[in-house]
């Protein structure tokens, strides 16, 4: 199996790694670099639990080779939270409980961060469509939609 | 109801934020695949492709030459060490790895152990299996012809396909009803079989220490404690005794009833550990799961209903074929192979009633499990509030009308149902009114009426359900033998904070936040200084698990007495403290004081520290206590959920317009949890009636494999649930609640499907079965000639 040197840089550190190149990107993140926020749900890039930011896009990340995101600047869940505490997202999500068994939760995060980059006042119809490529089991996505515009609202507040 | 306790200390009523949610929201949950362990081996399953067939040769050569794999399992090698068969939960019999025949397809074939993931599955795409396919039996109703090939010749004396026949009522009574009454009302329906699709599949890492003869094995169950006393059971004939078998059950990505029963993927890691002396890892991939694990319903019903001309329900009649697939692997209580079926006579008050059930094997994955039910009810009450509606068309009554007119009376409870339950409480009246009044079901109707003047298709959907949930009473309720009772331990530690811990394991249902706010409600001491632990059998008490909406009802009830007993020793405490008598105490949460003295105080805090440093002389220190709780009745939760739907003509699309449902769940613990729960179990009552289903073709293929095709709801079709309540405590339950994380999921197909029906009525709809997909429904719509 042929093996590739990759740099990519995980939540602003930078990894080096030599990968075999049939290498997930979603196992390089979750086996070696042992971040295992991000999940596995499915094999057909439908649930969006390894959902992470790759280049700032929101990216399924078991459908992704690790030699693929070589030099990329890739986001994960560990990373969203600062000295200051949650991200406002995360922080939405907790107050508008967003989350039951938490399994969908960091790719539900990732896809909300990205919408809210691009759009920070999404309307409802807007956050349900970026985040139906993200499967959630336990909540009904009604108090997602809610921590969202929570985060909407309270970055919007701090402008 | 406003709380009895400070916003401080969060007990009961409280819409506490979740003490587990910030592990979850930074990316630091411990899920069963986040574990790893120094020399970790991977089991991945060589599978079959076939639905019936002889295995003429396993060769394995090919795979053993890949560098990584180490060793390829077969059912040969299991039964060297007779492991390659297992009791299922129902005492039937189950393959771990076959020795010649292969019974459904994707059923476990061999184990190939590697020491990395990728190694392990390119040596499953290198194990070479010959099979002789024979030819399946698929359909139900085609097993049990007297023609029909046997399938389980493994069985002693099996001499045809059936299971068990099971039957419930006074048959002779129903049938006089029956051949008198005004009216009868005919039905036959169909609940497919589905798959609770948790996103979070299955899997284990079993740790087997050869120099101490000790296993542990962590997975994903949501019953620890059952799961190891199985093991010691099943493999105490080779060396593994129930102490030194620890099962430990990590942070849960969603169980529903899925990851209650053994699959041979854990048995076959557990088995490659013992052989190889290793840590071996299996996680099973989307495919799998949808394939191979346990599916859910799957009951073909023909239903009955007799009443008077003028709707009044008089009797109900039932004939059901359960499709169980190669093996009865229900999760069901033991005496209760059609589970809690006969709820069936669900929230009408009618003379008699008469249920059966009969299960077939057939060449299909074994099951199945609840989907978020306690064990049948979804298909009961499919069932009775689909009758319900069959007759107000016929007697031409509003269907709402035609419900408030059967409901039992709320001066009837408890309740004896004519199939033999004692109905705890309720009020149906209030929570069908409730739904009417915030849905405006008057208005609806006119707007409906002026909708079809215009050929547009809207319809309005009732469903008026009862659960029947938190079994015990372990007189009746078994597992296995095992009574299924449910525990709390708390223990008070001298600074005043405690811990306590469960037989349960929460797999979402935030019990980490609950069970603390119940703690608090009994003790007073804030609910953020109460550790809950659940999952860890080596520290847990002995608990039945979670499914059924069980907790609450059992386990929440055992750490009320718990903690009772230990407040009970703290006034003991208090007392000596304040150079009192006990009885000369007053109780507000937290505070012991002296009767008409209420500044001669001390905490509940005081009282732990002096059970540890100045305990009353005589007393044993120390403040715990522990409850095994056996309840003396099931919970009987309710409500009436109305759905508003419209149908395109073009396309035969069933929106969703709105959804109320309003929830009758005795007393709340925290109003947040409930409400999240109803949301997640009405999107999985949506599921199934307009998407879910995985069918099979005649060949024994299964056509809803992966997510491509079993179609999960997704934000964009899942409406803004509205929800409500009514309050009608359990008289039992010492809080008065009732479970309710299933409620929603039995509730929802019935009213949407009715909405559907009703919407498609004045064209001469009576029926649709479930799911109701826009190809169904656009057949129809073509039929009548409204397709647009």
């Amino acid at each position: 199996m042929a093996k590739h040197r990759i740099t990519v840089s995980v939540n602003g550190e930078e990894c080096r790694r030599e990968v075999d190149s049939r290498l997930l990107l979603v196992h390089l993140i979750r086996d070696e670099l042992r971040l295992t926020g991000t999940h596995i749900g499915c094999d057909t890039t439908h649930c969006g639990a390894c959902t992470v930011l790759l280049n700032g896009v929101p990216t399924k990340s078991c459908t992704v080779l690790a030699v693929q995101a070589e030099g990329a600047e890739i986001g994960t869940v560990e990373g969203l939270a600062g000295s200051d505490g949650m991200h406002p997202l995360q922080e939405g999500f907790q107050e508008m409980h967003g989350l039951q068994c938490g399994f969908c939760t960091p790719g539900m995060l990732m896809t909300g961060v990205a919408l809210l980059d691009d759009n920070p006042d999404p309307s409802e119809a807007e956050i349900r469509e970026a985040i139906s490529g993200n499967l959630c089991r336990c909540t009904g996505y009604v108090n997602i939609v809610k921590a969202v515009r929570y985060a909407a609202d309270k970055i919007g507040e701090g402008d | 109801m406003a709380p009895k306790t400070s916003a401080r200390i969060c007990g009961v009523g409280h819409s506490m934020k979740r003490k587990e949610d910030p592990r979850f929201l930074q990316g630091r949950g411990n899920y069963i695949d986040d574990h790893v362990l120094p020399g970790m081996l991977w089991l991945d399953i060589v599978r079959s492709p076939v639905a019936y067939g002889k295995i003429k040769n396993i060769d394995a050569s090919r795979a053993l030459e890949i560098p990584g794999v180490l060793a390829v399992l077969t059912g040969k090698d299991l039964e060297a060490y007779n492991l390659h068969w297992m009791p299922t939960l129902m005492s039937d019999t189950q393959m771990v790895l076959p020795t010649d025949t292969v019974m459904y397809q994707a059923q476990e074939v061999a184990g190939v152990i590697a020491t990395d993931r990728y190694a392990a599955a390119d040596g499953v795409a290198a194990v070479e299996v010959e099979y002789e396919p024979m030819k399946p039996v698929i359909d139900p109703f085609r097993a049990l012809e007297p023609d029909a090939p046997v399938l389980r010749t493994d069985k002693e004396g099996q001499a045809d396909n059936r299971i068990w026949h099971w039957e419930e009522g006074d048959k002779e009574a129903t049938d006089r009803i029956f051949e008198d009454a005004d009216v009868v009302v005919k039905g036959k329906m169909h609940v497919p079989r589905i798959h609770v699709a948790s996103i979070e599949t299955c899997g284990c890492l079993a740790d087997f220490n050869p120099v101490e003869g000790h296993l542990t094995v962590y997975m994903t169950t949501q019953a620890p404690h059952a799961i190891r006393t199985v093991l010691a059971l099943v493999a105490g004939h080779v060396g593994l005794s129930e102490e030194k078998i620890r099962v430990v059950s990590p942070d849960i990505g969603g169980g529903f009833g899925g990851k209650v029963p053994v699959y041979p993927g854990y048995v076959i890691a557990i088995a490659a550990s013992v052989v190889l002396g290793k840590p071996v890892k299996w996680i099973e991939d989307r495919m799998e799961n949808l394939q191979a694990d346990s599916f859910a319903r799957d009951y073909h019903m023909d239903a009955e209903l007799a009443a008077n001309a003028d709707g009044k329900i008089r009797a109900l009649r039932i004939k059901t074929l359960a499709d169980h697939g190669y093996s009865d692997a229900q999760a069901s209580p033991s005496k209760f192979p059609a589970g809690l079926f006969s709820i069936c006579t669900g929230s009408y008050n009618m003379e008699q009633a008469f249920a059966e059930v009969d299960a077939v094997y057939t060449n299909k994955p074994p099951g199945g499990v609840a989907y978020r039910c306690s064990f049948r009810v979804t298909e009961a009450v499919h069932c009775v509030e689909r009758m319900v509606d069959v007759l107000a068309q016929r007697v031409g009554k509003d269907p709402a009308a035609l419900r408030a007119q059967n409901f039992i009376p709320k001066d009837a409870f408890p309740y004896a149902s004519p199939l033999g339950w004692e109905y705890d409480s309720g009020d149906y009246h209030a929570a069908l009114n409730k739904a009417k009044e915030i849905i405006a079901y008057d208005e609806l109707r006119k707007e409906q009426a002026e909708k079809r003047t215009e050929g547009e298709l809207m319809g309005i959907g009732i469903c008026s359900f009862t659960e029947i949930v938190g079994a015990g009473p372990a007189e009746q309720f078994d597992i296995l033998g095992i009574k299924m009772f449910d525990s709390a331990e708390v223990r008070v530690h001298p600074t005043g904070k405690a811990i306590a811990r469960f037989g349960t394991k929460s797999q979402g249902q935030g019990h980490e936040t609950t069970y603390a706010q119940i703690v608090a409600e009994e003790l007073g001491l804030p609910a953020a200084h109460i550790q809950i632990e659940e999952g860890d059998t080596d520290t847990a008490p002995y608990g039945l698990g979670t499914y059924a909406s069980r907790s609450t009802p059992t386990a929440g009830a055992a750490a009320v007495v718990a903690a009772r007993k230990i407040r009970a020793k703290a006034a003991k405490i208090a007392a000596h403290l304040l150079e009192v008598g006990e009885e000369d105490l007053d109780w507000e949460p937290g505070t012991f004081s002296v009767k008409g003295a209420p500044q001669k105080s001390v905490t509940i805090q005081d009282a732990a520290f002096a059970a540890y440093t100045n305990p009353p002389p005589g007393m044993e220190p120390g403040l715990e206590a522990v409850n095994y709780y056996d309840p003396p009745n099931l919970t009987f939760p309710f409500g009436s959920y109305i759905c508003v739907v419209d149908i395109d003509r073009g396309t035969g699309e069933v929106k969703v317009r709105r959804f109320v449902a309003v929830d009758d769940c005795g007393n709340i613990i925290n109003p947040m949890i409930v409400q999240g729960q109803v949301h997640g179990g009405l999107t999985q009552g949506l599921g199934p009636a307009l998407y879910e289903e995985i069918p099979y073709d005649e060949d024994g293929n299964n056509l809803a494999g992966s997510f491509m095709d079993y179609l999960v709801p997704t934000a964009v079709e899942v409406p803004a649930w509205e929800t409500a309540h009514t309050i009608t405590p359990s008289p039992h339950h010492p809080l008065g609640a009732k479970g309710v994380g299933e409620s929603a999921t039995v509730g929802a197909p019935p009213a949407i499907a009715n909405a559907v029906v009703d919407a498609l009525a004045h064209l001469g709809v009576r029926h649709i079965d479930i799911p109701i997909t826009p190809d169904k429904v656009w057949a129809i719509l073509n039929e009548k000639g409204v397709a647009e």
